[in-house]
């Protein structure tokens, strides 16, 4: 294989993939925590993100063609495995997060990056969300394209892992700092990149936009540190009741929301920011022993107001389904939701394909 | 009291990847594979640092043998926190009788007080360095150490070894060779202020002609294979076909 496109049908689970392609020195272009079970055609349907989004972009980048079956039964063959085809429409696009609305796909022709053997990962602490910023900002300057993932996380969020995950140990101690960061980059030579890293968070460390840090020495170092990061959402399935939130907003805003929660809320939860900051995602949680409807008003829609006065979006990549659908207003523009509708009538008539999703009841064939 | 430790770390491929075997069968296919410090000698060293940092000892010195990029397991056990380095250069494939007579070479050298290395590599998987250099030394050894505690007065290691049946106390007069085992300790990460300061710590180059020691190659590999894909059960249908099977195919009973 030497093109690095990969075609293949909509059920293989993408951790085959991933070994699939290992063996002829690719990888796919994104990583999930549920790698083990999520299958590719799922992926598309949500335009699925993950860790690696800041190198390899979006599904919409590394799909170069699809197979869909349409409601009325037609096969459409867009299976293209072209880089560069400006013929007409390129109606994958709609395909693409749309959850299986429009259509379900059945084919995929993706982009497979080439692998790089030399990865390096660093865990980091930060005293303030304002050095986080500054971080995020060099790191894209300075390691430029070996960067492959920046995520960050906060004090709450590494109390909760610590607390309730087997076998995870804090990279830093004694104490918990009020910020980490997690930066991987993935390069083609092993000692450069590792003192192209070196140098640059030695440099971080004078300028005091980092107070402390480690660098794995080995795969395994890796992976605990990516447990940190990975276990936070089961840390929080455990801790109790938890409401979650996938919010895309202006990186420099990004913890204010975080902050207003929590006073919001005072002594009433736990609220928890991390995500994956080098594109401004943020998943902020609301940790409480039990659910109440108390908490929830105070929760929304303050919520979604904030994010949608910030032309944010109010769901970053986990999509809208079946509890967010009348909610696609805080992000998008009447007009906008009114071409979508019409969209779905022309795609979707009768209404059949994965029903009350995505768009507004009020607005969907039915 | 001025004891040095000497830890001797190997350059192995790293334990998380999945290996394969060159088309030739003569090795493992080792390019464009990640290479990290065998995790036993991780432990080795750790337990060198925690021995120092008790006061216990002065001083500790990181040993590895082979190729150039040796010198990146070295600056990882700098960077944990060893204190200098010894790089043995030799680019062809060293077997443990070599590496004790070398190590014994640079036991002579350095005269440590207590010399720790990792039960085993993983990449061969001897568990014979230990063992022979303590022999070349005429030292006490305790392997598959769980559990090393050191009196300064009396100069003597107390180890707990992971044996079949279970745990055996010895007390070694120091020097002494530990060789550690998996729950001995949970290496350190390496922090970024010892990452930095390592870049200044000495390492120290010797080739095999400097320790006098003649290099005999006493072992060829003939062959380098796979295990045998493990073959899908079958269903018997009665308890005469079983035993049929487990005596005339298996030939276990």
């Amino acid at each position: 294989m030497v093109s690095g496109i990969l075609v293949c049908e909509a059920g293989c689970i993408l951790e085959n993939l991933g070994t699939f392609l290992d063996n002829q020195g690719f990888v796919v272009p994104l990583d999930l925590g549920a790698k083990g079970s999520c299958q590719i055609g799922g992926n598309v349907s949500t335009n699925a993100g993950g860790l690696h989004f800041i190198r390899y972009g979006s599904l919409h980048g590394s799909i170069l063609g699809l197979e869909v079956v349409l409601a009325n039964g037609t096969v459409l063959d867009m299976l293209g495995t072209l880089r560069k085809d400006n013929t007409g429409y390129d109606l994958k696009h709609l395909f693409i997060g749309s959850e299986g609305s429009l259509g379900v796909v059945t084919k995929v022709s993706l982009l497979a990056p080439p692998k790089l053997s030399s990865v390096h990962l660093a865990f980091l602490a930060c005293k303030d969300y304002f050095s986080c910023q500054k971080l995020l900002l060099e790191a894209k300057r300075k390691l430029g394209e070996t960067l492959s993932a920046f995520e960050f996380l906060d004090s709450n969020s590494m109390d909760l892992v610590l607390n309730h995950l087997e076998g995870v140990r804090n990279p830093l101690p004694p104490s918990l700092h009020n910020f980490y960061v997690l930066i991987e980059t993935r390069g083609s030579d092993e000692s450069y990149d590792r003192e192209k890293l070196e140098a640059f968070l030695l440099r971080s460390m004078e300028a005091d936009y980092i107070s402390d840090g480690a660098i794995a020495q080995d795969i395994n170092q890796a992976s605990s540190f990516w447990r940190i990061r990975e276990g936070i959402a089961e840390a929080l399935m455990k801790a109790g009741a938890v409401y979650k939130y996938d919010l895309s907003l202006p990186v420099d805003k990004m913890y204010n929301l975080v902050e207003e929660m929590r006073s919001r809320l005072g002594q009433s939860a736990n609220v928890v920011g991390y995500g994956h900051l080098g594109d401004g995602n943020l998943h902020l949680n609301i940790s409480t022993s039990q659910y109440s409807n108390a908490i929830l008003a105070k929760i929304e829609p303050f919520v979604y107001e904030w994010t949608s006065k910030h032309r944010g979006s109010i769901s970053a990549e986990h999509g809208l389904g079946l509890m967010k659908a009348d909610k696609i207003h805080y992000s998008k523009s009447p007009q906008t939701v009114q071409l979508m509708s019409s969209i779905k009538k022309l795609l979707d008539p009768n209404g059949i394909l994965n029903p009350y999703k995505v768009l507004p009841p009020s607005l969907l064939p039915c | 009291m001025t004891m040095k430790i000497m830890v001797a770390v190997k350059r192995v491929v790293d334990y998380a990847v999945k290996i394969r075997v060159k088309s030739d069968k003569s090795g493992v296919d080792t390019s464009n594979v990640k290479m990290s410090m065998n995790p036993f000698c991780e432990i080795a060293l750790e337990e060198a640092l925690r021995i120092k940092e008790s006061g216990l000892a002065s001083e500790v010195v990181a040993v590895s043998m082979g190729p150039a990029q040796c010198i990146d397991t070295l600056r990882t056990g700098l960077a944990m926190g060893a204190d200098r380095a010894i790089h043995v250069d030799y680019s062809a494939t060293l077997y443990p009788l070599s590496v004790a007579k070398l190590l014994k070479a640079l036991v002579d050298v350095e005269k440590p007080g207590l010399l720790i290395l990792g039960k085993q590599a993983i990449d061969d998987d001897c568990n014979q360095t230990g063992q022979m250099v303590a022999g070349l030394l005429n030292w006490p050894q305790g392997t598959f150490a769980s559990k090393v505690v050191l009196d300064k007065e009396k100069k003597v290691a107390t180890v707990d070894r992971e044996v079949d049946g279970g745990l055996e106390t010895l007390s070694l007069d120091l020097p002494a060779v530990i060789t550690t085992d998996l729950r001995l300790n949970q290496p350190r990460y390496a922090k970024l202020p010892n990452i930095m300061k390592a870049k200044s710590k000495k390492i120290e180059k010797f080739t095999v002609q400097d320790l006098k020691v003649e290099i005999k190659s006493d072992l060829e590999i003939v062959q380098v294979t796979e295990p045998p894909k493990r073959k899908a059960g079958i269903n018997v249908s009665s308890v005469d076909e079983l035993i049929d099977k487990l005596k005339n195919e298996a030939h276990v009973i």
